[in-house]
C-alpha cells in the first residue's frame, strides 16, 4: 500500500464562505474509504478540487508515484491520469444506449483523431459485455440509458467508472434512492472495485457506510473532524455533537 | 441478450446499418436524374435554366444546413455565423472567376493595339476593370493569387477553416458556451460583413463580385448546359457531404459529440478534451460551409457582403430547426423545403390573400409566416419535420428480432418473450 493521493492544507472560499478550510487527506492504493459529514461540510467541494473543477485558493494536491500536482490541470487531463468520478444524481447519456455509454467510458485514447478511428473492436465489445455482467445490465445493453430505472442508471454509471479503469474512484452517494437489494449489490460492486484501486465513497447513510466496513473520514465545516473505523468515529463525542446528534 | 446477437449488427455494411443514408442517396440520384431529363440542355426542356440554378443553389444550401446540423444538432454549439464561412467560400472562388474572365476581356481588347501588351499592362487593365467601380486601379494584396485557380480553390477550404480554427480556439478555450457563444458568432459574421462593405476592403465593397455565372474558358458553353453541370456538382457535393457526415456521426466520434451536447461536464470527467472536439467540429463544418458557398455563388452569379449579414446565419438555424436537428436528413429537408417555399413566396408567384381589411402580400408577409411556422415547430414538433418522419418510420418497422414462437406460444417473438 502506497499513498496515491495526498491533499494537504487545501483551502477554498466562495464569496467569503469557507467551503474547505485547511483540509488534509490521504488515500492509499488499494483502499476503500468513506467520507461522511453534514450538508455543507465540503464533501462535494473536496471532489471538485480533486477532479479539477474547482481550483483551491491554497494548498497542494499531489498524485501518484511521480508526485504530479493536480492543481491547475484540466478536468479531462486529470480524468486521463486515472481519477474517475460518480455524481450524486446519476448522469448517464440518456439519449444513447447502455452499450454506447460503456463504450464511451472504456479506457482508451481520448483525442478527436484517435476517437475518429475507433470502431469498437472485438476486444472492446467483450470487455463491455463483461462489464455489463458485473453491473447486471447485460439484458439492457441495446436499450437507451434514459429508459433505465434510477437504480440501473446508478449501476450504469458505476459500470462506466469501472470501464474507465481509474486508479482512484470518487463516488458521491451511490446508494441514494436505492432499494435494499440494490444497496447490497452496490456495496458488493464497490468492495470488489476497492480490491485493486482506491475508492472514496461520500455517503449520508450510516448503515450503508457500516456495511462497507472501511476507514471513515468525518468532514465538518471544510476540515477533517475525525478519522478511523466506523465504531471509532461514531463514538467520538464531537462527531455525535455535529452530525449524529441531529 | 447474447454477445453474438449484440455484435452481429456491427459487421453489416455501413449502408445496411444506416438505411436512411441509402434512401437519401437514392432519392438524391433520382432527383438529379429527373432534373437532368427535364432540363433545357439535356432533355425535355420542361424546367427553365433559371429554375435549374435555383435547384442547384438549394442543394448547396442543404449542404450548409448539414454542416449546421453537425455543429448545432449533434454537438450542441448554436453557431449563428456559419453563413460567414459559406460567403468566404463564395468570395474565394468568385475572385478567380472574376479575375480570369476580366483577363480574357482585357487581353482581347488590347490585342487590337499596334504593340502587343506587356503583362503589366494586362494586369493594370484588369485592376482598372475590376476596381474602377470603387475608385481604385491597383490590385489589392488579397488578389495576389486570384489568377491561380488551384490556389483560390485551396482558399475555399483554408480561409473558412482558418477563421473557424482561430475563432473557435479563442471561444472554446475560454469556455464560452450557450447563448454567449451564439452572440459571439453573430458578432463575428456582422464584423466580417461590415468590413467587406467598405470600399477599401479589397473585395469591391458593397458591389461585391459579379458575373460569376460566366465560367472562364467555357464561353462557348451556354448557361443552360452550365447550370446543369453545376447542378450535378452540387448534387455530388451534397451526396458526398451527407455520406461523410453520416460516417462521422455513426461512430464513436458521433457518440462523443452527442454526449458533449447533452452533458459537457460529464464528458470532461470521462477524460475527453471537450474543447478539442468542439474545435474540430466547428472547423470541419466551417470548411463544409465554405465548399457549399463556392458551389452556390457561381450559380447565383453575384456575391456581396449582404450575403453574410447576421440574418443569413439565423435563417440557416431556422431551416435546421424546422427540418429537425440531430438528424442529417432533417437538416436537408428543412433547408430544401424552407428555401424553395421562400423562393416561391418572395418571387411574387404566390397569389395575394385578400382578407378584407388587409391584403396579405406574400413578398412582405412571408417572413411572418416563416416566424409563425418556426414557433409552431418549436411548440408542436420539437424534432422538426425529420422527427415526424422518424416517428412514422419507427411505427412502420418496430425493432423485432428473433424467431416467431409459433401460434401456441403467443404473438410475441422469441427475444421479447424471453425478456
Amino acid at each position: 500500500m502506497s499513498t496515491l493521493l495526498e491533499v494537504s492544507g487545501v483551502s477554498v472560499a466562495f464569496d467569503g464562505f469557507q467551503a474547505i478550510d485547511n483540509l488534509s487527506f490521504q488515500i492509499a492504493e488499494p483502499e476503500l474509504r468513506a467520507i461522511i459529514g453534514p450538508n455543507g461540510a465540503g464533501k462535494t467541494t473536496f471532489m471538485d478540487i480533486v477532479t479539477g473543477k474547482t481550483r483551491p485558493d491554497s494548498g497542494r494536491v499531489i498524485w501518484g508515484e511521480r508526485s504530479l500536482s493536480l492543481v491547475g490541470l484540466s478536468e479531462s487531463r486529470i480524468a486521463q491520469e486515472g481519477i474517475g468520478r460518480k455524481y450524486q444524481r446519476p448522469t448517464v447519456f440518456e439519449d444513447q444506449t447502455v452499450f454506447d455509454n460503456l463504450a464511451l467510458a472504456l479506457k482508451k485514447r481520448r483525442g478527436p483523431l484517435a476517437v475518429l478511428r475507433d470502431r469498437n473492436s472485438r476486444a472492446d465489445r467483450d470487455r463491455i459485455a463483461e462489464l455489463a455482467g458485473e453491473i447486471g445490465l447485460t439484458a439492457e445493453l441495446p436499450r437507451k440509458a434514459g429508459a433505465l430505472s434510477h437504480g440501473q442508471k446508478q449501476w450504469l454509471e458505476i459500470g462506466m467508472l469501472l470501464a474507465q479503469d481509474p486508479r482512484l474512484l470518487l463516488v458521491d452517494e451511490p446508494a441514494a434512492g436505492m432499494t435494499p437489494a440494490e444497496r447490497a449489490h452496490t456495496t458488493d460492486i464497490l468492495r470488489k472495485a476497492a480490491e485493486t484501486r482506491a475508492v472514496v465513497v461520500v455517503e449520508h447513510d450510516m448503515e450503508f457506510v457500516r456495511r462497507l466496513g472501511c476507514k471513515v473520514t468525518v468532514l465538518h465545516e471544510g476540515a477533517v473532524l475525525a478519522e478511523g473505523s466506523i465504531d471509532h468515529v461514531t463514538s467520538d463525542a464531537e462527531v455525535i455533537e455535529v452530525y449524529l446528534g441531529r | 441478450m447474447t454477445d453474438a446477437a449484440f455484435s452481429a449488427p456491427v459487421r453489416r455494411p455501413f449502408a445496411m446499418r444506416h438505411p436512411s443514408v441509402l434512401v437519401f442517396l437514392t432519392l438524391l440520384a433520382l432527383f438529379t436524374l429527373g432534373v437532368t431529363v427535364l432540363s433545357e440542355a439535356f432533355g425535355l426542356g420542361l424546367i427553365s435554366t433559371s429554375f435549374v440554378k435555383t435547384l442547384g443553389k438549394t442543394l448547396c444550401l442543404c449542404l450548409a444546413a448539414l454542416a449546421m446540423d453537425l455543429v448545432w444538432g449533434y454537438t450542441g454549439i448554436l453557431s449563428l455565423g456559419h453563413m460567414a464561412f459559406f460567403g468566404l467560400g463564395g468570395y474565394a472562388i468568385g475572385m478567380w472567376l472574376m479575375y480570369a474572365r476580366t483577363e480574357i476581356i482585357v487581353t482581347a481588347s488590347l490585342a487590337a493595339a499596334p504593340l502587343p501588351p506587356t503583362p503589366e499592362e494586362i494586369r493594370e487593365g484588369i485592376a482598372t476593370q475590376i476596381f474602377g467601380v470603387v475608385g481604385a486601379s491597383e490590385l489589392p494584396l488579397v488578389w495576389s493569387f486570384a489568377h491561380a485557380l488551384p490556389v483560390q480553390l485551396a482558399f475555399v477550404v483554408l480561409v473558412p477553416g482558418l477563421l473557424a480554427l482561430v475563432f473557435g480556439w479563442l471561444a472554446f478555450r475560454s469556455r464560452v458556451t450557450g447563448v454567449y457563444l451564439s452572440i459571439l458568432t453573430q458578432a463575428m459574421t456582422l464584423a466580417l460583413a461590415l468590413y467587406l462593405f467598405q470600399n477599401d476592403s479589397g473585395l469591391r465593397g458593397n458591389n461585391g463580385l459579379s458575373g460569376l455565372q460566366n465560367i472562364p474558358g467555357l464561353e462557348a458553353t451556354g448557361q443552360d448546359v452550365l447550370s446543369v453541370w453545376f447542378f450535378w456538382a452540387s448534387a455530388l457535393a451534397l451526396g458526398l457531404g451527407y455520406l461523410f457526415c453520416a460516417w462521422l456521426v455513426s461512430g464513436k466520434f458521433g457518440n462523443v459529440i452527442r454526449a458533449i451536447r447533452d452533458d459537457e461536464a460529464r464528458v470532461r470527467f470521462l477524460g475527453y478534451p471537450v474543447e478539442a472536439f468542439k474545435l474540430a467540429v466547428f472547423t470541419l463544418t466551417a470548411v463544409l460551409a465554405g465548399i457549399a458557398g463556392a458551389l452556390y455563388y457561381p450559380q447565383a452569379g453575384i456575391i456581396n457582403p449582404a450575403e453574410i449579414a447576421p440574418i443569413a446565419s439565423i435563417y440557416l438555424a431556422v431551416w435546421v430547426a424546422i427540418g429537425g436537428r440531430g438528424q442529417l436528413y432533417g437538416a436537408v429537408i428543412g433547408a430544401a423545403f424552407v428555401s424553395l417555399v421562400s423562393t416561391w413566396f418572395t418571387g411574387g408567384q404566390a397569389p395575394d390573400l385578400d382578407l378584407g381589411a388587409v391584403t396579405v402580400r406574400w413578398v412582405d408577409w412571408w417572413t411572418v409566416l416563416l416566424g409563425l411556422s418556426f414557433v409552431a415547430v418549436t411548440l408542436f414538433a420539437p424534432k422538426g419535420i425529420g422527427g415526424v418522419i422518424a416517428a412514422l418510420a419507427e411505427r412502420r418497422a418496430p425493432d423485432r428480432h428473433g424467431q416467431d414462437l409459433g401460434p401456441d406460444a403467443g404473438a410475441l417473438r422469441e427475444k421479447e418473450a424471453e425478456r
